[in-house]
């Protein structure tokens, strides 16, 4: 059992995500940096997709029942266990009734916690990941609090021998507090003037502070829209960009309507997601173009 | 524009538009592609999603290249010229018009120029088509609202509508499944629950259903 003493900002249990309901309206959730939570998986021996927490700006404090093997990765935080300091993308032994303190965040935004063995929570529709505005998911569809008791399945025997690896620095995303965005155009890349999507390309969006788990609110000069400023409601993706009237770029994230009905200029392609997951308000955001899968952006068949 | 057409969606997903319009006939041919593709079931395609005149197909381009996806998609779209178009279930929703359970009813009624009664025979009257689902869990887009039905967005919107809210914007109507705020006239309410997380199959409605308002 794991008990949170103090939940931190914005806590929530996160899992490989909820793939396959899009249909429905169910967006996938899941960690906001699948490349983090995927490394402090790996660390602690847990295939890519078991459940962990997924732990927002002020980080909370735990206390382990039984002994665990945890790590935290993405946002760097100064970590404690008991009174010894621990660092983050590394597997650390955590013996019975420790507890976990996140301090100070240095960099990034989120943080991931593994724990060996993964969290065991009731999943819905396959699923253990946390959507706060559909109530679902994780610890009865919310944020942790102080309090909470959440339980795990510990291996047996506890592979100790992982305590100590660490994630090599080479393998972890080049995160930056500027960093620049590869992108995909389209779908309706054809909505917006040549000049619009000149700005798009080289001006530098900031972060604002209205930004969630749904979506990423771009502030910087607006994009040129051609003539209509909304198409028919189509499909979105997580990455992909809309551009509302006023032309600011809007990225939707894990917890993104499934549908939408602004004209979506481009989508991040998924290896910089982890960027942009860690990206703090204020935060400058460049956008590169590049070429697509498809031959032609509109492919007439 | 010559339709259709395949645009991408990032580097491991793509829109099949089929048409740039609301229209129950292109509608249904994105029901038809989205059957044909579920049945088919290739390697490497992930998830496909239905909506008004367009398909989202999610695929992993390492099982399935984008070339080899393009020529799937092409045959798909021929065999769709001939085959027949699925007929979805049809689903009854009773629903309680007017009252506190629908309290624009009378304004929607005042923007049409019809008596409230006659809006409820108009909303009644037609099978509707699920169109699509999206914006929240359950939330169902339907084609078929009766033109003269037709009604603006609140200006304001409602910080809170209440779950089985059954309400019209625009040339659209559609309930909520979820208490969310929305702009929607409300002009009834169902005690049919659209999302019931606890239930075998937690969504009333599936894209390409056929429903029909039943007044109580």
């Amino acid at each position: 059992m794991l008990e949170v003493l103090e939940p931190g900002l914005l806590t929530t249990v996160q899992d490989g995500g909820r793939r396959g309901w899009a249909r429905y309206g169910i967006p996938p959730s899941g960690p906001l940096d699948p490349a983090a939570f995927a490394a402090a998986n790996a660390l602690v021996g847990n295939p890519p997709d078991a459940a962990g927490l997924e732990i927002t700006l002020l980080g909370p404090t735990l206390r382990f029942w039984r002994a665990a093997i945890v790590a935290v990765c993405g946002a760097d935080f100064a970590l404690t266990v008991g009174r010894r300091p621990v660092p983050t993308w590394h597997a650390l032994y955590i013996r019975a009734g420790e507890v976990l303190t996140f301090g100070e965040r240095r960099r990034g935004a989120r943080a991931y916690l593994a724990i060996a063995g993964g969290l065991a929570l009731p999943p819905f529709l396959g699923s253990q990941a946390t959507y706060l505005p559909g109530g679902f998911g994780g610890l009865d569809g919310r944020a942790l609090r102080a309090g909470d008791r959440l339980p795990w399945h510990p291996p047996i025997p506890l592979p100790y021998a992982r305590a100590g690896r660490v994630w090599p620095p080479q393998h972890r995303p080049p995160y930056s507090a500027a960093p620049t965005l590869r992108v995909i155009l389209g779908p309706q890349d054809d909505y917006f003037t040549p000049e619009g999507i000149e700005t798009f390309r080289s001006a530098a969006y900031t972060l604002t502070a209205t930004s969630d788990r749904m979506g990423t609110r771009l502030h910087g000069p607006p994009i040129a829209h051609r003539a209509a400023t909304d198409i028919i409601s189509d499909g979105v993706i997580w990455g992909s960009i809309q551009v509302p009237p006023d032309g600011q770029p809007i990225v939707m994230l894990a917890d993104h309507q499934t549908t939408g009905g602004y004209p979506k200029i481009a989508a991040v392609i998924q290896a910089d997601l982890p960027l942009l997951a860690q990206s703090l308000p204020g935060d400058a955001i460049r956008f590169a173009i590049e070429p697509g899968p498809l031959a032609s952006s509109s492919d007439a068949l | 524009m010559t339709y259709p057409r395949i645009l991408p969606v990032g580097e491991a997903a793509v829109t099949v538009e089929l048409g740039d319009r609301l229209d129950p006939a292109l509608n249904a041919r994105v029901h038809a592609l989205d059957a044909h593709l579920t049945r088919l079931a290739p390697p490497g395609l992930q998830e496909t999603v239905p909506t008004y005149r367009s398909l989202l197909v999610r695929y992993d381009p390492a099982r399935l290249p984008p070339d080899a996806l393009k020529a799937l998609l092409a045959a798909a779209l021929d065999t769709l010229e001939t085959a027949p178009l699925p007929e979805g279930r049809l689903i009854e929703i009773p629903v309680h018009y007017g009252d506190s359970a629908g309290p624009d009813l009378v304004s929607v009624a005042r923007h049409c120029g019809l008596p409230p009664a006659e809006v409820i025979r108009r909303h009644t009257a037609p099978t509707y088509q699920v169109a699509m689902l999206g914006f929240a869990p359950g939330f169902a887009y339907l084609l078929g609202l009766d033109p003269a039905l037709a009604t603006p967005r609140l200006a304001t919107p409602r910080t809170r509508i209440p779950p089985g809210s059954v309400g019209i914007a625009g040339a659209q109507t559609g309930v909520y499944a979820l208490p969310t705020p929305g702009g929607w006239q409300l002009i009834g309410r169902t005690p049919t629950r659209l999302f019931d997380p606890a239930a075998d199959d937690p969504f009333a409605l599936h894209a390409g259903d056929r429903v029909r308002f039943v007044a109580q």
